[in-house]
């Protein structure tokens, strides 16, 4: 209660927890425009997540390896279960998808570089092949994704594996969205589209449709390219286990698990911030999957969303995953967001950390963008060395912790070298709450 | 002409033969027989060979052909000739769903009916049904043509971007942006040459002609129903 009698002492003004001021702001831009925000990137939201587990490291019980002195392998084979040519990596961290269209041809140049100097593999997206991002990948993952744009069989026999993309962490059960100011006379003519129109990729692929049908999609794939390159198969976040477990019985060589984090060229931001799982949750039942099957480690496992340093990697790592993918970490070590474009976004209205506008292609950094001047303020030389040198640096962090934790090989880092910090980050993981030897839904606990 | 009997031989040393051809190849024509209903028979194809299919196929007949002109002689099972970029595929029977998917060039002509989803996301391959099309055919279709000779069901062209939609018989539902629009000298002239390398034999002006309104292209709130 307030009074105008300013003898009286006065209650302090109190926000809404419910109507907090960013609720309100959207509200009245909703009512001002008629149109749901759309913006780029995965989740905002504190989710449980990698900062909630902890190592243990080493101990009377476990010793270490010695750091720079005792090797610590980091390569990892990805697509042994079919193919002839499984792809070899130097180090368990990928380039995810993502297109030319929502990124410009020098920052897919740049991630192509970076990547392959990094020992590692990249992806395209939805948008197809590009050649400057195929002369500058050494291992190209192509994506095979609902829209088919610029989808040919040439590319096909060109990639070192092909990517059927089911959904992925920032949507899943969304279909792409690549608005008008985006679509350049090159990205019109690659995706077969009228120049300036809104492209809507459609959500489901256009001739199968549920597992039956993948596993017969996957066997023409393979006849197109001979058997020859592996078949990755890529899911939102949404029920990991069945998921993982139909993706398998289709004939995966490799599942690619995409957490709510993930992010995304475009889509509606009550789609990123509230359909889907943090990939912490994603992990173990994906895992459990594949143990089940008597498959875990035959049938790769690629995690993503939220990977941004080698603690993360070595997380996952140690909860079951072959790999991870990274995209907006990559894109942010290629400069975006980056302090030195401050004042420009501020004209943008926003600031540095918080720009996601990516699908209205004015990124100042020169990444997100079709407009020929800012995608030039991006080197890909240089920012592809950023990217190699970010790479590296993850690969490093990693094998510190593994080292600290007595494994000679990052996938020789399990559960058991884990704790967690949270309640929730404790049940997701299936690893004891720090201090105890408990986790709630632990078999036998009773809770 | 050149045998290949997949009662005996494997799916994969099928199409590796057919796969190897190339441009001056002297087998230029090939036989399949005992189909038997198999999935992804003569996928991926990239010669200007001939292959009859004497039967019935699964799924993804001729997926992604390139220069082939394969023709089967019996029915054909989900998305035949998907995402075929050149050539030409010929369906005496009748084709199930997802015929002609993401096709960006070539002509795929059926001979008898085609079902739901027939040219969805068609990006420039031309189809001609001599038969009914099943609902949502050319859905979201970009670019190329659609002959129906017959009838086409619900929903027809939702979506549709530029892929040209020509139906004789009568269309169930036109489906969300799609329009009946003015059949022009050109639009006959299309009509007529795609009709007589189809081999079939009608009038163009017994076809009428849809197409995109370009209501959806950009984002209306007004038009959000349509959404």
């Amino acid at each position: 209660m307030t009074t105008h009698d300013k003898t009286i002492p006065q209650t302090v003004p109190i926000q809404s927890a419910t109507f907090s001021n960013p609720i309100n702001a959207e509200i009245r831009r909703a009512a001002a425009t008629g149109i749901y925000d759309i913006r780029g990137g995965g989740a905002k939201r504190r989710v449980p997540h990698f900062d909630d587990l902890l190592f243990l490291g080493a101990s009377i019980s476990r010793y270490p390896l010695e750091g720079y002195r005792e090797k610590c392998d980091t390569r990892v084979t990805l697509g042994t279960r079919f193919a002839k040519k499984p792809i070899e990596l130097d180090i368990p961290v990928t380039i995810a998808g993502m297109s030319f269209g929502a990124l410009s041809a020098q920052a897919k140049e740049a991630l192509g570089r970076g990547a392959s100097a990094a020992g590692t593999s990249t992806t395209t997206g939805d948008g197809g092949m590009t050649p400057e991002e195929r002369g500058h990948s050494t291992k190209l993952v192509y994506q095979y994704l609902p829209s088919r744009y610029g989808m040919n069989p040439d590319d096909l026999r060109r990639a070192d594996a092909i990517e059927v993309v089911v959904g992925q962490g920032a949507k899943p059960g969304g279909g792409g969205m690549l608005l008008g100011q985006k679509i350049s006379d090159r990205v019109a003519e690659m995706r077969t589209l009228p120049k300036g129109i809104d492209q809507r990729s459609a959500c489901r692929h256009p001739d199968w449709t549920g597992p039956d049908d993948l596993e017969i999609k996957i066997l023409e794939l393979r006849e197109i390219t001979g058997w020859q390159v592996p078949i990755y198969v890529k899911v939102g976040g949404t029920r990991p286990y069945y998921d993982t477990a139909l993706a398998v019985k289709a004939g995966a060589d490799v599942v690619v698990l995409d957490g709510m984090q993930g992010g995304t060229a475009a889509t509606q931001d009550v789609f990123i911030e509230h359909v889907g799982l943090p990939t912490l949750a994603c992990i173990r039942p994906a895992v459990r999957a594949l143990q089940d099957m008597g498959l875990h480690r035959e049938v790769q496992l690629v995690v993503s969303g939220g990977i941004r340093t080698g603690a993360d990697v070595a997380k996952a790592l140690a909860l079951g995953a072959d790999a991870v993918a990274i995209g907006t970490a990559a894109l942010i070590a290629l400069g975006d967001n980056d302090p030195k474009w401050e004042a420009e976004y501020q004209k943008l209205g926003t600031t540095t950390g918080a720009y996601d506008d990516w699908h209205e292609g004015r990124d100042p950094a020169g990444i997100t963008t079709q407009d020929p001047e800012l995608a030039a303020r991006l080197d890909p030389i240089e920012a592809g060395r950023r990217l190699r040198n970010y790479l590296k640096v993850m690969t490093l962090e990693a094998q510190t912790i593994a080292r600290a934790c007595g494994h000679n090989h990052l996938h020789n880092l399990e559960p058991e070298d884990l704790c967690a910090l949270t309640m929730e980050a404790a049940a997701m993981a299936q690893v004891p709450l720090a201090g105890t030897d408990w986790y709630p839904g632990k078999p036998g606990s009773g809770y | 002409m050149q045998s290949i009997d997949l009662s005996t031989t494997p799916l994969r040393e099928m199409n590796a033969t057919l796969q190897a051809q190339k441009d001056q190849t002297n087998a230029t024509h090939w036989e399949i027989h005992n189909p038997r209903g198999a999935h992804a028979i003569a996928v991926g194809l990239d010669a200007p060979i001939e292959v009859t299919v004497r039967g019935s196929t699964g799924y993804y007949c001729a997926g992604m052909n390139k220069q082939a002109t394969v023709h089967v002689t019996g029915s054909v099972g989900p998305g035949v000739a998907e995402n075929m970029m050149s050539g030409t595929v010929i369906i005496d029977g009748d084709a199930s769903q997802y015929a002609g998917a993401t096709g960006r060039g070539g002509l795929l002509v059926i001979k008898g009916n085609a079902a739901s989803r027939c040219g969805i996301s068609m990006k420039g391959i031309d189809i001609v049904v001599q038969g009914n099309i099943g609902h949502m055919s050319a859905f979201m279709g970009q670019a190329g043509n659609l002959v129906v000779c017959g009838d086409a069901g619900d929903a027809l062209g939702d979506s549709l971007y530029e892929a040209r939609l020509f139906v004789r018989g009568t269309v169930k539902s036109l489906g969300a942006d799609c329009i009946e629009k003015e059949m022009r000298p050109e639009h006959l002239e299309i009509l007529r040459d795609l009709l007589a390398r189809a081999g079939i034999d009608a009038t163009p002006e017994e076809f009428r002609r849809y197409g995109s309104a370009r209501k959806l292209y950009n984002f209306d709130i007004d038009n959000a129903a349509a959404y």
